[in-house]
Parts: structure tokens; sequence; C-alpha cells
């Protein structure tokens, strides 16, 4: 698929970020979602096409509005309820419950 | 972070958003039993503290000092590397190219973020960032100069671009003056940049 994450050629994405001291993940966020998804993908409960597909899926604008592992947080939701894993609302209404401090 | 703030390229984007959205679906996988949050808590200490460049800077440093093994290793990359030991997850199949005093290689991924694991760790935010992988492939030359290389006119750049399937690993051209140096302390003047080939090796003092 010839979509927006198909970068290479681009042009007008500004300077490269180049910052010796960043870390390797910058937010326990990025450390849980790295951790959940390699151990979803090492368990085989979705394959290395599966997950480019789900990427793919992303909208363009949203694909470049957000960072690398939001991308995978994305994909980790679409796969979890594209196998049955996970019903979308059963991750609305925890995020729901979350926000609103009842779980 | 330093040129680009105004990008939305940073977690304080969406902070509790996102942070919600995490522990939404790890507190489901984790009451199913599907997820053990130990497990998670380990796979982020070895990729945060054990895995890295330093696996890939032994590999160079014995490539330097063993004609045989470079033999190997541009032969067949992905077993001489697991003859030091590293192998696996996003290391399966690797191919080692060399550089030389005629042509300098630098690997990119176009399509996202593939990067040999087991040799380099994970790879640096601007390896997954657009502006990387947007340029260096019809840039290069003024891609490295960002990061302070400038090679001559008449070397050739060679590009490669990584897969899911396949990932490169530059096997830098060994230092001059570093003729009486053991494997160790070879691996010291091997940096991360100039194994994605981004960069040259230190020198030694």
């Amino acid at each position: 698929m010839n979509g927006i994450h198909d970068l290479g050629g681009r042009h007008g994405h500004g300077p490269i970020d180049i910052d010796p001291e960043q870390p390797v993940f910058r937010s326990d966020s990025e450390r849980r979602t790295f951790g959940m998804f390699i151990l979803a993908f090492a368990g085989g409960h979705f394959n290395v096409d599966q997950f480019r597909s789900a990427i793919e899926q992303m909208k363009p604008a949203e694909y470049l509005e957000s960072t690398y592992y939001e991308h995978w947080l994305h994909a980790l939701e679409t796969l979890c309820v594209e196998n049955g894993t996970l019903t979308k609302k059963e991750l609305d209404d925890r995020f729901e419950a979350l926000s609103k401090g009842t779980h | 972070m330093a040129a680009d703030h105004d990008h939305h390229h940073h977690d304080e984007y969406r902070p509790s958003e996102i942070s919600l959205r995490v522990k939404a679906i790890e507190s489901l996988l984790v009451e199913k039993k599907l997820l053990d949050p130990v497990a998670v808590d380990k796979l982020v200490d070895a990729y945060e503290n054990k895995i890295g460049p330093h696996n890939g800077a032994r590999v160079v440093a014995k490539a330097w000092s063993d004609p045989e093994y470079r033999k190997r290793l541009l032969g067949d990359g992905t077993k001489a590397i697991l003859e030091l030991g590293y192998s696996g997850i996003q290391g399966e199949d690797m191919v080692v190219v060399e550089n030389t005093p005629e042509v300098h290689n630098m690997v990119v991924c176009t399509l996202c973020s593939c990067y040999p694991w087991p040799t380099l760790g994970l790879p640096p935010n601007w390896y997954k960032a657009p502006p990387y992988r947007s340029r260096a492939v019809i840039d290069p030359r003024g891609v490295l100069k960002e990061f302070g290389v400038e090679l001559p006119k008449t070397k050739e750049v060679r590009v490669w671009d990584s897969n899911a399937e396949l990932r490169y690993l530059v096997l830098p051209e060994r230092p001059a003056g570093t003729e009486g140096l053991s494997e160790e302390e070879l691996a010291k003047l091997v940096t991360r940049d100039s194994m994605i080939g981004v960069g040259l090796p230190k020198t030694p003092n």
C-alpha cells in the first residue's frame, strides 16, 4: 500500500532531531506499550504483516501527528479487537472508567 | 529534545489520553490472564539496560582483528553474528555491508523502523521519525552533513532500505593508528552511529 507511512523521498519533514542523550523510552507509556506489543508478537497473537496492515490503517494526519509508540499502541488495540481478544467497547469503557477515576 | 519542539513527536502532546489508553489495554489483558506484567518489566529492562550497540561493537571489533571472521561476517551475517551469541527477534536475517575507501554505506527504514535489535538494541528516536526516513534516500550526503560527516565527493554512498525480513549492519572502516589495539580496545571505538552509517568510528587518542 502506497500510504503516508511510505516516507522515502518525501520533502518538508524538517531537520533531523539528533540528540545523543535521548533515552530508549521516554515515558512509562512507551515502556508498557513496547513490552505488551513484543509479548503479544512473540506469543504468536499476530504477525508482522498484520502489524503493518494495522499501522497502514491509521489516518494519514494521525500517523504523522502521533509518536512512534502511539503507532504501536494503535496496532495493538486494532489487532486485539480484530482477533477477538478484546472488544472496542471493553477498551472504551475501561478508558472511560480510568479517566473518571472509577477503576 | 532539540530542534523540533513545534512537531508533535512527544508524549507530552496528549499525555493523559495515551497513558490511559495504555493502562486500559494492559489492565484488560492482565485480567484476562493474557499478559504477565512482570514479563513486560523484564523485557523493558532487557532492552533498556542490556541489549545495545555494545553487542554490535564486539562484532565489528572482531571483524577488524580477524580476517577469517570478517569473511564469514560478510558472507553470512546472521551466522557470524550468532558466533558471538547475538540472535533472535529483529535479527533473524542480517546482512553486513562493508565500508571501504571507495564506498560508504548507510542504513534507513523508510517505511517504519526496521533495525537490527540483537546487535544495536532499539533504534534511536531520529531513526524512527519522518525527517531521517524521508530524506536518507534522496539526500544522503545532506543527511550525513547533519550528523557532522562530510565524505569526499569521489566516495560512493550506498543507502540500504531495511525491511521486516532483512536488517543491515554497517562494518565501518578500521581507523588509522589502531594497529596495536586489542579487540576490547577496538570495540570502544565503535559507535552506534558508525554501524548505522551516519557516523564514523572514534579514533584513538
